[in-house]
């Protein structure tokens, strides 16, 4: 292979899993099943592109507490592309007992992101 | 109430110093020395003559001893075991009382335990295997400047081990082209990039120009990536003045972490570094220069487990630990034992991991493993597996090998380990799997498709060195 001739360009990424290929819904689901199964709290965040940079991004309503069903957090992620359609949205699993994120990664990104 | 008296001459160290019926307390400092006594020595005489040389005994009898309260102050052997596999060794177990060391000073502790008694005639080798820190002494160390929390949420890391490459060749590339290496590795997608320990302030590279240069590496690929991104750069240096000077100034120019070494520093400078870090937000990355010299024989020394745990206390937010899979081979199991002692909260007695005491750690933070040195891609699944996500996986020669350069080998190794994660966490085993999840990874990433053909694919032969002591 004649790579070293290609120009490598550097992408826009934000953290976890954005050197793989945008998740589908089933590969999303199993990050939520693993998520619940790890005993964490789904929730998520939603920013316009140009501050993603901040540590804070808007929260989508509270912290999934106790939620078991992947389907209702699978839901949440619509309403919340539905009522923010240009915003980046990220998964994130809340670990109390670290208390910090388990697992965290960008679910939505809007056209041309 | 005075009843001794003063019996000038060498008396047996067991008189004093045996003591099997002994229960050790909580505020006890407990240590577990491996010893081969020289022929004749029975056990328990040597036994008691380290914990006597390693705690308040010396050769003879003085008079001053009768001017203090000697039961008080003194370390007991107070049990003793057979080394599996080894009829010379014998396990000591020595309870020293916690007012024999100095709040807060890792430094009185080895300068105490492992001090005199390593050259000590009655014994042929010694090893310090394990000790148990009183959770009275840990509560009087500063540890970690940040710990693996706080690093994440700093740095914006979550749910994954972190990528980092220490920058290659290791001597000799001037400071601009040397920032060039780094910010190349870090648009390709690593998290952090690592001085090598060799790198201080030569003639070919003064500290201050590097710094320079990198940090405005460091600073473009995290506004061109949208990602936080670090160089490890090290303040190690002559004098702790200059290592200060140097501290200072990487935090003068925004950056998150710097780095030291340990060993060669020694732990005083460490610690006063590890506080200056917790003052000023800043994250310590620690190498470990000089250890296998420590370490290895697995006779005489001091296990890597001790030092590790006094690093811990001593203050740093990452310490290497080895690979266990790369070029630098650990046993799997003792390393496994030790990286527990970074991270946990408590650690469990657990011989088959050479852990030889329960361990509270209390609220003390967690340090992350680093695992390095000559791993590559098709190392990574069973580096996931093995290291867990408190931990940063270093690549070298794995990241600027690649044929594309820095940016591609980088690029390739990211695919990979978030490939790893993905199917870790959908329920694949990583081990028995991870070439199938590599080739489907690579299908999608024409720089990991490379960096496969690169490297030969590797088997993981863990059986191969063993040095635990077990039957």
């Amino acid at each position: 292979m004649s790579i070293q001739t290609d120009d490598y360009r550097t992408k826009y990424t934000l953290e976890t899993f954005s050197f793989l290929p945008e998740f589908t819904a089933d590969e999303i689901y199993d990050q939520i099943v693993y998520i619940i199964n790890q005993g964490w709290t789904p929730a998520l965040e939603h920013e316009a592109p140009e501050a993603a940079s901040s540590h804070y991004w808007g929260m989508w309503k509270l912290p999934m507490f106790g939620t078991r069903d992947p389907n209702a957090v699978l839901a949440e992620i619509d309403q919340c592309r539905a009522a923010y359609p240009n915003h980046m949205i990220r998964l994130i699993g809340y670990d109390n007992y670290t208390q910090c994120q388990g697992h965290n990664f960008v679910v939505y990104r809007p056209r041309g992101m | 109430m005075a009843s001794k008296t003063f019996d000038a001459g060498v008396q047996d160290y067991q008189l004093t110093y045996w003591t099997p019926d002994y229960t050790p307390l909580d505020t006890d400092l407990l240590a577990c020395f491996k010893v081969v006594p020289q022929e004749g020595v029975p056990r328990e005489e040597a036994a008691a003559a380290v914990a006597a040389e390693s705690s308040t005994g010396t050769w003879t009898t003085v008079w001053t001893d009768l001017l203090t309260d000697m039961e008080f102050y003194k370390g007991r052997a107070y049990r003793i075991e057979d080394v599996p596999g080894d009829k010379n060794a014998f396990y000591a177990f020595i309870a020293y009382p916690l007012d024999l060391f100095e709040e807060g000073s890792v430094v009185n502790v080895l300068t105490s335990l492992v001090g005199n008694v390593f050259g000590f005639k009655a014994v042929r080798s010694l090893r310090l295997e394990d000790l148990r820190f009183p959770m009275a002494f840990i509560k009087t160390c500063g540890g970690p400047p940040s710990g693996i929390q706080v690093e994440r949420d700093k740095l914006n890391k979550y749910g994954r081990p972190m990528l980092g490459c220490t920058i290659k060749p290791k001597l000799g590339l001037s400071a601009k082209n040397y920032g060039r290496a780094v910010y190349e590795c870090l648009r390709g997608g690593l998290d952090l990039t690592k001085d090598d320990e060799n790198i201080n302030s030569q003639p070919f590279q003064r500290w201050r120009d590097r710094f320079e240069f990198v940090a405005e590496a460091v600073d473009k690929a995290t506004a061109e990536t949208g990602e936080r991104k670090g160089h490890y750069l090290n303040v190690t240096a002559g004098t702790v003045e200059e290592m200060m000077k140097r501290a200072e100034f990487a935090k003068e120019l925004g950056q998150p972490i710097i780095m030291h070494d340990f060993l060669t520093a020694g732990f005083t400078a460490n610690t006063t570094l590890a506080n200056w870090c917790r003052e000023n937000g800043m994250l310590l990355h620690i190498h470990r220069a000089m250890h296998a010299v420590i370490d290895r024989n697995p006779l005489h020394g001091i296990h890597f487990r001790v030092l590790a745990k006094c690093l811990r206390l001593s203050g740093g937010d990452h310490l290497h630990t080895g690979t266990v899979v790369g070029k630098l081979e650990g046993d799997r199991a003792s390393t496994l034992g030790f990286v527990d002692q970074l991270r946990e909260s408590f650690v469990p007695e657990d011989r088959s991991r050479g852990v030889f005491f329960d361990q509270d750690w209390g609220s003390m933070p967690g340090v992350m493993a680093v695992a390095s040195g000559g791993i590559h891609v098709w190392h990574m699944p069973a580096l996931v597996n093995i290291f867990g996500d408190d931990s940063v996986l270093q690549f070298g020669g794995g990241t600027q090998g690649h044929p594309g350069g820095n940016a591609a080998g980088a690029a390739a190794n990211r695919v990979a380990l978030e490939a790893c994660v993905k199917a870790r966490n959908e329920g694949r085993d990583l081990e028995r799997e991870g070439g199938d999840i590599l080739r489907e990874a690579a299908r999608t990433s024409k720089e990991l498709a490379v960096a496969l053909e690169t490297w030969k694919e590797i088997k993981f032969e863990f059986d191969t060195v063993d040095k635990l002591d077990v039957q």
